[in-house]
């Protein structure tokens, strides 16, 4: 173990990179600290992008994850709508989009994720949402009436088809899935938010490729099927999944599979962690290598590298929690949720739309999903914590 | 210490709750409720978790 760095670099300005700073101060840490960002906005947080910001309940200001004033508080240099470009582990030392170079004794990758793109979609009116000014230029589109199509029915496309649907437009949500959400919470979960979905009016496109985009003085007009048929639209949202922002490391020496391979103690070389959507780590709880796109991992693995830099040397070993809000519904989650998990029902009823369930592996609790039902999730909670087993359809 | 919960922003993840149960409830929906606006001294360290923890940012601490 090495002794407490003097001059400790965040690349990535949001949630993992301002709280891996806020831990440091916490910790005690009074070396000097650097946050890149190649926003040019204030750290802000993402979650009520699709939500709030989206529905126009929350002025954007709102999103922001710590106040000017704040900001100045926690003592740390911004360096921000400047991308890191590079990283020379052997010089410890970054360089950035200007040409300049940063050194550093420890280094933090918190560079989350970027969309992953579907061909031929550099049209007018094809939009992604990982950014406040996505999702502003996604509302100002909403607020003109548009005929929508949401490409993709993960989380993200599943909470921006409800909200446009709340809005009054007339939405399809389209996904080579049978269901929405099957690849967070299997088939019949799934099937209940497409049931939720079409309750609410949105047509759901389930089963079925996009083929292509048909447009008109470079505006998209429609979206081609893999089955022949055409959607129109006016206004298309791409919400495909993610990948890891390392483009930046490639050729660093630095371990990238999926993401930024760490230890269980978030490290991905000497004096080099990684935190957040960008990395992955092996969750010694759960006997298995993740990577998680959840808000709470951001905090959890801030804090871990925080107090990792300033030599505690616990594992980060979480119980993952994740969140997402359609129309009224609100579905919560602890734990993992494997492919082929057997799901069975631990408390209130799927058919009433308020139910806890448990998802087994071996007969042992590795997930617990809540479906409007928050209090007993948090109960629940401990059946992964306790790697419970359950018998058979009790 | 004084604490503040703002219900608009709150996403129900009872987070607070397991950080310190005896400062923080949920209501049905989920939503935080406080149980105690001024936690004792002994109580500072974790209620200042829930604050941290809070995926949110719904817990406020003044003082
Ligand atoms: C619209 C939306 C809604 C969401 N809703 C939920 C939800 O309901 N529940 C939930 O659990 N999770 C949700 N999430 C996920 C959650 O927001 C993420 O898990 C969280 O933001 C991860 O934080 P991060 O700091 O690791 O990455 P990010 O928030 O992606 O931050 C990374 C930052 O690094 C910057 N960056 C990238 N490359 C470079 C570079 N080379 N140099 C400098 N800076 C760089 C990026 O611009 C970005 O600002 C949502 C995400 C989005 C986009
Ligand atoms: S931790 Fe935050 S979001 Fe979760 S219940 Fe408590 S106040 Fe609400």
């Amino acid at each position: 173990m090495s002794a407490t760095p003097e001059n400790v670099v965040i690349v990535g300005a949001s949630a993992t990179g301002l709280t891996t700073a806020q831990h440091l101060r916490r910790q005690g840490y009074e070396g000097k600290l650097t946050l890149v960002g190649d926003e040019e906005h204030l750290p802000y947080d993402r979650p009520p992008l699709s939500k709030q910001v989206l529905a126009g309940t929350w002025e954007p200001e709102r999103v922001l994850l710590r106040s000017e004033d704040a900001l100045a508080e926690l003592d740390v240099t911004l360096v921000l709508g400047q991308p890191a470009t590079g990283l020379d582990l052997g010089a410890k030392e970054l360089s950035l989009g200007d040409g300049t170079a940063l050194g550093y004794d420890a280094l933090v990758v918190a560079t989350g994720v970027t969309p992953r793109d579907l061909p031929g979609t550099d049209l007018d009116g094809v939009h992604r949402l990982r950014t406040l000014d996505d999702a502003l230029a996604l509302r100002a589109a909403l607020l003109a009436g548009p005929k929508v199509v949401v490409v993709g029915a993960g989380f993200l496309g599943a909470e921006v088809a409800a909200v446009a649907r709340e809005m009054g437009l007339e939405v399809t949500l389209v996904d080579p899935l049978p269901v929405p959400m099957l690849r967070q919470f299997g088939p019949q979960v799934g099937e209940l938010v497409g049931a939720m979905h079409r309750d609410h009016g949105t047509v759901l496109r389930c089963g079925t490729e996009v083929a292509g985009f048909r447009s008109s003085g470079g505006r998209v007009t429609g979206v081609e099927l893999g089955d022949g048929s055409v959607l129109d639209a006016d206004v298309v949202l791409v919400a495909v999944g993610s990948v890891p922002a390392t483009g930046w490391l490639e050729g660093s020496g630095l371990p990238l599979g999926n993401g930024v391979e760490c230890t269980d103690h978030c490290r991905a070389a000497p004096d080099v962690y990684a935190g957040g959507d960008v990395a992955s780590w092996y969750n010694p709880h759960f006997g298995t290598r993740m990577r998680l796109e959840h808000r709470m991992n951001a905090t959890e693995q801030a804090m871990a590298i925080a107090s990792a830099i300033v030599g505690d040397e616990r594992p980060f070993a979480p119980i993952p929690y994740f969140w997402t809000d359609q129309y009224d519904t609100k579905l919560q989650a602890y734990g993992t949720f494997p492919d082929g998990a057997r799901v069975q029902v631990l408390d209130g009823d799927p058919d009433e739309r308020a139910f806890v369930a448990a998802y087994l592996v071996d007969d042992v609790v590795v997930g617990v999903l809540g479906w409007n039902h928050p209090r007993t999730l948090r109960e629940a909670r401990k059946l992964v914590v306790d790697r419970a087993s359950l018998d058979v359809a009790s | 210490m004084k604490v503040i919960v703002d219900k608009d922003a709150c996403v129900g993840s009872g987070q607070c709750v397991l950080a310190a149960e005896d400062v923080f409830d949920q209501d049905d929906d989920g939503i935080a409720v406080l149980l105690q606006e001024n936690p004792s001294e002994e109580r500072a360290e974790d209620v200042r978790q829930a604050a941290a923890v809070c995926p949110a940012l719904a817990i406020r601490i003044e003082g």
